[in-house]
């Protein structure tokens, strides 16, 4: 395999964005991308996305895009992982290039959600439909079935996700692009409405419009078009069960677990080596679970980690310094490229107000459903 | 296949209606007799469609009499007081509960409904029959809130229960008669030998227009009854009907409420109609009102069945244990097939029961039928009715039951 | 619910039948062609007994639009004596006291409805227990 290099990204505001069509985010991502590498010309796409079928009515996003974006006749396709739809698309793209298949590959994700479908039902199709669904589950539900496991398992609290949540939007604060640029306090979280107990809307991501998309090609060839490249030094991915009650622990996020020792080893790196990242807290209880699965803490010490600070930008392990998911806004098939787009500036020492002082390695780890798929890539500053 | 010995007529087991040829001689012929014993050719009666006289027919060889071999019953745990309704309407709760004798009705969940109910109550009956469900050969589901208006509850019961395919299945209407109704077809099949157990079961989610009388009774609730020849529970003595077209409430269709005559329900529909039944039925078995230990009379309020039980010759005590109306309302078609199973959950081997539905429209039907032995040991195998009012889940406000019963119009 | 997906779903859901695995005894509700645990594929029919016991829960807020009029109401993955685990709604109760390790009683309900006028889609639900 040749080793790859990401040489340009791009994304859109994260928000509600009325006057913005799904093929709009698209564009707009892709351009950035494209023009940060200063390059005109591609030579295969991947959309991560996760239901513009539900979303907007549309499929067969491959062909549109491509049209859109000016360069019909290259090869595209869509990427569906549910919330990882983003990263499996990075991982679809690292390995054509990786393989030799092809040089310059745009990894796009782009969701459109504020469009006026029951979004509620429509993400809760990433669970299983007869066993989940079918009985009125919601996704805040999973994760909520998730939280009480966990707090049961470990003793995590309330409060405890609540300083995740606090944290969160601190640092989307100071990020431009983030759709929730307020600080909150912990009382604002804790006296949040109830969405699914014991999650509180603060500890829930928000429905957001959004795209983003990053440029790969061969590290040889890196230099053409960036000064400042970043590798990928891994990229590792895991299922689980669908349905949260074929768990073995409906505590653990097994998946992440999996997907995260699969990049360790590929990176021949360990946690401690990880200088920046950015996990999926779509709800507050997952980045918990992400903080343990990934090794940044002990088992069952997650829930200490962002009131101690140990992941605050400044602490051991800064963890999502753009605001998350939480703050910055979850266009689910978009996720996965922005959070690789963050560390890519993380390491590329354009973190602005967020930048992590000379961080060389970072990490990030896209979920998909209630924990059915994990992707995580590893990237170094070269 | 029609043989004529003396001035009886008897008939082999064949199935159908007399030919109408034979219907006038038969009424001449036949003369009452009770269900009681039968052995050899001296057959049974049994009644013949648009006939109220019995005809007997003959068996070849020593049968047992048909009756119950198992019984459930079925209340939501919902409650709303009469009073709370009363409160709404600005009515005085005093007035109301004096009136009707009706403290508290059970109210359906959003997902309970005839079917939910049916399931429930029907499982408590296969508890305590104890017999492989694929030998129930017929179901009957009587009520007048059946949550398709095409498409039988009888077939999302009958996966429920484990029964069939191999099954005959219908869903009857006869208001809030429908489920003795159920119950006699049920127990017409195994007396006619064509299955070894049929189950007949009455259940509602009744329907009452807000500020009508008869929102302080529409129930929910039902029973459902398993008939069989071997193992009874309660042997079945006689049966009776009465029926006659009188309009003293009726719901068309398509329309959400049911609407009702006032008091004209009272004396020319239902005390004409479930005191005609009653007195049908002692005349034909030769009983009287005392020689029954128990006695339920359909529950369309507190107040009509203990008053036409009183002027019938029955005593509170007798009635007492089946009327379960004040706690529970009128469950409709579940109402006096739940005040039965009231009863059988309490009664001793022996004792004579008798039970008197009704349904507008009008008619009542009337059986006789005694407990035996076997009861006692069967009645802890599911839970009694007691055990279900006496266990309700929460009272309701005005509001909650608003929005449970669907009388709120919401936006699609 | 379209009627042919829902259909063929009535054994599991009305009659709580799932499958065991004859090599390692793992019981799939609702069965499976594969065991999860092993990889046989040998598959004995077996019911669920109408039980079991909360593993964990959560109360929904905010529902989906077929949920609407019932929320708040609490969910559960429950775990039944044979092994099986699976979700659904516990119901007949304050939907707060659902925690772990509270008994259910599984009962036959109304589950959802397909709009104003299509089908009416039933399995189990939860209840307290009643031992
Ligand atoms: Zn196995």
């Amino acid at each position: 395999m040749r080793e790859v290099a990401i040489v340009g990204s791009g994304m859109t505001k994260f928000g509600e964005l009325w006057d913005m069509s799904l093929r709009d985010l698209f564009v707009e991502a892709a351009l950035g991308a494209m023009k940060s590498a200063g390059v005109d010309s591609i030579d295969s796409i991947y959309i991560g996305n996760m239901s513009a079928g539900q979303f907007v009515g549309q499929e067969h996003l491959g062909p549109l895009m491509a049209d859109h974006l000016g360069v019909a006749g290259v090869p595209a396709t869509r990427v569906e992982s549910a919330c990882a739809s983003g990263g499996m698309a990075l991982r679809s793209a690292y390995l054509e290039v990786a393989s030799g298949m092809s040089d310059l590959v745009l990894a796009s994700g782009v969701e459109k959600m504020n469009d006026g479908a029951d979004v509620t039902g429509v993400l809760a199709t990433a669970s299983d439909q007869e066993q989940e669904v079918y009985y009125g589950v919601t996704f805040p539900g999973l994760y909520a079935l998730i939280a009480r496991a966990h707090m049961e398992k470990y003793g995590t609290t309330e409060e405890d996700m609540s300083w995740v949540s606090v944290k969160a939007h601190r640092n989307g604060a100071k990020n431009p692009h983030a759709q929730f640029r307020r600080v909150m306090s912990l009382e604002d979280v804790m006296t949040s409405s109830m969405v699914a107990e014991p999650l509180r809307l603060l500890h829930c991501s928000p429905v957001t419009d959004g795209g983003a998309a990053l440029l790969l090609c061969p590290l040889d060839r890196a230099h053409e078009f960036t000064d400042r490249p970043v590798k990928i030094l891994a990229s590792g991915a895991a299922t689980s069960t669908l349905a949260l009650a074929d768990r073995a622990d409906p505590a653990d996020l097994d998946v992440v677990d999996l997907s995260g020792k699969r990049a360790y080893e590929m990176a021949g790196l360990t946690p401690e080596d990880i200088d920046v990242a950015e996990v999926h807290d779509c709800f507050a209880i997952a980045e918990i679970c992400c903080y343990e699965a990934l090794g940044f803490v002990e088992r069952g010490k997650g829930k200490d980690a962002a009131r101690e600070g140990i992941t605050d930008l400044g602490g051991r392990i800064p963890v999502n310094v753009s605001g998350g998911l939480k703050s910055k806004g979850h266009p689910v098939g978009a996720t996965g490229i922005a959070q690789a787009v963050t560390i890519i500036e993380q390491l590329r020492g354009e973190g602005g107000e967020v930048q992590v002082e000379g961080a060389n390695i970072g990490l990030a780890q896209n979920l998909g459903g209630s924990g059915a798929s994990s992707v995580v890539h590893i990237f170094q500053g070269v | 296949m029609v043989a004529r010995t003396g001035n009886r007529t008897l008939f082999q087991a064949t199935h159908g209606p007399l030919p109408l040829s034979q219907r006038g001689e038969k009424r001449q012929n036949a003369r009452s007799v009770s269900f009681g014993s039968i052995s050899g050719t001296l057959g049974y009666p049994v009644r013949v469609p648009g006939d109220t006289t019995f005809v007997k027919r003959s068996w070849h060889q020593e049968v047992e009499m048909p009756g119950i071999v198992g019984y459930g019953a079925f209340i939501p745990r919902n409650r709303i007081k009469s009073e709370e309704i009363a409160r709404q309407w600005g009515k005085d709760p005093a007035t109301i509960q004096r009136g009707l004798l009706l403290k508290e009705k059970s109210v359906p969940g959003l997902d309970e409904d005839t079917i939910t109910i049916s399931v429930a109550a029907g499982r408590g009956a296969l508890a305590r029959a104890g017999i492989d469900p694929q030998k129930v050969g017929a179901l009957y589901i009587g009520s007048e809130s059946h949550p398709y208006a095409v498409k039988p509850s009888g077939t999302v019961v009958l996966e429920a229960l484990g029964l069939g395919p191999e099954i005959h299945v219908a869903d009857f209407e006869f208001a809030c008669k429908a489920g003795t109704e159920a119950m006699s077809v049920a127990l017409a099949m195994v007396e006619s030998g064509r299955v070894e157990y049929a189950m007949g079961i009455g259940a509602d989610t009744s329907q009452g227009a807000p500020n009508d009388a008869l929102e302080f009774s529409a129930s929910a609730g039902g029973a459902a009854y398993i008939f069989g020849r071997e193992k009874l529970l309660a042997e079945f003595l006689h049966t009776y009907s009465y029926t006659s077209d009188t309009p003293d409430f009726w719901r068309r269709e398509g329309e959400f409420y049911p609407r009702h005559g006032g008091r004209f329900t009272g004396e020319p529909a239902y005390f004409h109609h479930v005191m005609s039944a009653t007195q049908g039925i002692l005349d034909r078995s030769g009983h009287k009102p005392e020689d029954f230990r128990y006695v339920v009379l359909h529950m369309p309020n507190g107040k009509f069945p203990l008053a036409a039980g009183k002027r019938m010759g029955f005593t509170q005590k007798q009635m007492e244990t089946g009327w379960v109306v004040n706690l529970m309302g009128n469950s409709y078609s579940g109402s006096s097939p739940t005040g039965l199973a009231a009863i059988l959950d309490v009664a001793d081997p022996g004792d004579l029961i008798l039970i008197t539905s009704f349904g507008s429209g009008a008619g009542s039907d009337s059986f006789i039928m005694k407990a035996t032995e076997l009861l006692p040991e069967r009645q802890g195998l599911a839970p009694t009715v007691r055990s279900m009012l006496d266990n309700p889940r929460k009272y309701l406000t005005y509001g909650e039951y608003a929005k449970l019963r669907e009388k709120i119009i919401l936006n699609d | 619910m379209p009627s042919p997906r829902y259909h063929r779903e009535i054994p599991a859901r009305f009659r709580l039948e799932a499958g065991k695995c004859a090599g390692c005894g793992r019981v799939s509700y609702p069965a499976r062609k594969v065991c999860p645990a092993c990889r046989g594929q040998e598959m004995e029919q077996v019911k669920l007994s109408p039980r079991g016991t909360v593993v964990t829960s959560t109360v929904i807020h905010v529902p989906p639009d077929d949920f609407l009029n019932e929320a708040p109401y609490a969910m559960a993955v429950v775990e039944t004596a044979e092994g099986a685990r699976f979700m659904t709604q516990v119901v007949d109760c304050d939907p707060s006291t659902v925690l772990p390790g509270m008994e259910v009683d599984l009962e036959f309900r109304l589950i959802r409805k397909e709009g104003k006028s299509g089908i009416l889609c039933y399995g189990h639900k939860g209840v307290p227990g009643s031992v």
